[in-house]
């Protein structure tokens, strides 16, 4: 379950960042990339702090 | 005093950190990471663009300045820590005296407000965005900001500081998660900035036109300015010189079981600040393209380039750095009162914070206030190499306060507040860069703590009386 839970959170740290370059290569619009990269930092801090522990 | 209330561990404030208490080298990464990925990135990348740097300094001048504080950090400050095992304050009250902590807290604490209070309004600049309420400075240098943005600087630093206030453990878990997700974020706003300037091609990237236009444009619009290859070296290496100089990573380092851990910092300095800074100064340089605005305003800039999530990325930056700075601050001030309460101090470090923060131009003058800072508390570090590796081979007493009972070294005192008045003075009146000051009075310092402690001390041999502890 929890290598489940980190490769989502992988996918959407990948989904806040890889717009970016398709919007780069003018693959999709600047409001497309941004809503996929929001909906991804959505994902991040829901996810996350199921599987990452405190280390600080 | 604790420093890690909320989190239920001990910190062995007072005694040397035990064996089992040691940590590998992998806890000191993820630390690093989130502490560099700061809200200030975004305001400092953008500084270099309007001060002029070129982009091949910018981007050769910050590799090699970081790679120095990394190895500083790594080879100054390690092997101090895992030696004594002490945390500064303590070190440095074995070595000063506990009268002259309280005045080293006291300026430490109030230098981590003024940098807190960056923080608080680059969160600001970012909260203020979906409202209209934008950053803007005025001229005068304590001049206040537009009335709509000065009360939200309040409200977020309010925030800010009774989230402080409430311990460490919370603000620290969001930290950690959020660390490797606003890396992505800046190159996410780098990219994307990249693109906003048609810049689709390596060959476009290096040819720079984007960047030297921008130059071209802030030098017609404010006058002349440059920003040397030198210059960006000695910032990138010494912008966070009173951790590594300065020795407030002893604090962090004293409980490293390997030296490999003191290599941590460098995910701090490579994705944090080299990735950050120049994401950072590559939003100023599309906004300057697409709407000839030079104001270096963080939260604008994010939302131009990835809208919500680069609001959240600035808010985050901002808070999760700008918390454990007033709680430092806090736990300086308590220092000093040490009867007076965590919250109280931490409360009252969060309000100066959020005073300063008040000042748009305290951020805006980042550059200048960050040398400033290594500047003050660096030469203390000098202080504490030199105790540690030469006061024995001179036959001086090390950990002199501590072994005398004395709660004032004055031979510290002078030798950490002369090297600084005269930095001051060359700061101030021959407008000398700050971060220029740092090494030369951190060497004036620890020279002159040698001198004046062959002159003013008695040596080891000389001591008969059983050797006096300094109350704990």
């Amino acid at each position: 379950m929890k290598t489940a839970l980190k490769w989502v959170s992988l996918a959407a740290l990948l989904g806040s960042i890889l717009p970016s370059v398709f919007l780069l290569t003018e693959i999709i619009s600047h409001e497309t990339a941004n809503l996929i990269a929001l909906s991804g930092t959505i994902v991040w801090f829901l996810i996350t702090p199921f599987w990452m522990g405190v280390s600080r | 005093m604790t420093e890690t209330e909320g989190t239920g561990s001990p910190e062995y404030e007072r005694e040397r950190v035990p064996e089992p208490a040691l940590r590998g080298a992998g806890s000191f990464w993820g630390m690093y990471a989130g502490e560099h990925t700061a809200g200030t990135e975004f305001m400092i990348g953008p500084l270099f663009l309007a001060a002029g740097a070129s982009l091949q300094d910018l981007v050769l001048g910050l590799l090699l300045g970081n790679l120095l504080a990394v190895i500083t950090w790594r080879y100054l400050v390690t092997p101090i820590a895992m030696a004594k095992r002490y945390t500064l304050y303590y070190q440095l009250e074995r070595i000063a005296g506990s009268g002259l902590v309280k005045f080293y807290n006291l300026v430490n604490g109030v230098l981590f407000c003024f940098l807190a209070g960056a923080m608080i309004t680059v969160s600001a600049s970012a909260v203020g965005v979906p409202f209209g309420i934008l950053f803007s400075v005025p001229e005068d240098t304590f001049g206040f900001g537009e009335t709509t943005f000065t009360g939200l600087v309040v409200g977020v630093g309010v925030i800010i500081s009774l989230v402080a206030a409430a311990g460490y453990g919370m603000v620290s878990r969001v930290a950690n998660i959020a660390a490797p997700w606003m890396i992505a974020v800046f190159i996410g706003c780098g990219v994307v900035a990249l693109g906003q300037m048609g810049v689709h091609s390596w060959s476009a990237f290096r040819e720079g036109a984007f960047w030297s236009d921008a130059i071209a444009f802030v030098r017609a619009r404010h006058g002349p300015t440059e920003f040397s290859f030198l210059q960006i070296v000695i910032f990138a290496w010494l912008c966070n010189s009173a951790m590594h100089f300065g020795m407030a990573d002893l604090s962090i380092f004293r409980f490293a079981r390997e030296a490999a851990s003191g290599w941590a910092p460098s995910i701090g300095m490579f994705l944090g600040h080299y990735v950050a800074w120049i994401a950072a100064g590559l939003l100023l340089a599309a906004q300057i393209k697409l709407l000839q605005d030079t104001s270096a305003n963080p939260g604008a800039l994010a939302w131009r380039s990835m809208g919500w999530t680069g609001i959240i990325c600035v808010v985050i930056a901002g808070w999760t750095t700008a918390n454990p700075t007033i709680y430092r601050s806090g736990l300086a001030f308590q220092g000093i009162f040490p009867k007076s309460s965590r919250v109280t101090m931490t409360l009252l470090a969060g309000g100066v914070a959020t005073i300063a923060g008040m000042f748009p131009n305290l951020s805006a003058k980042l550059l200048g206030f960050v040398g400033l800072y290594g500047t003050i508390l660096g030469p203390m570090g000098a202080i504490i190499f030199v105790d540690h590796y030469w006061m024995r081979r001179f036959g001086l007493i090390e950990e002199w306060a501590n072994v005398e009972g004395k709660r004032i070294n004055i031979a510290v005192l002078i030798a950490w507040l002369l090297p600084v008045v005269v930095s001051l003075y060359l700061i101030f009146r021959w407008d000398l860069f700050a971060a220029y000051a740092v090494v030369p009075s951190w060497i004036a310092s620890g020279c002159l703590y040698l001198g004046l402690c062959k002159l003013l001390h008695r040596q080891f041999s000389e001591r008969q009386e059983p050797i006096a502890k300094v109350n704990s």
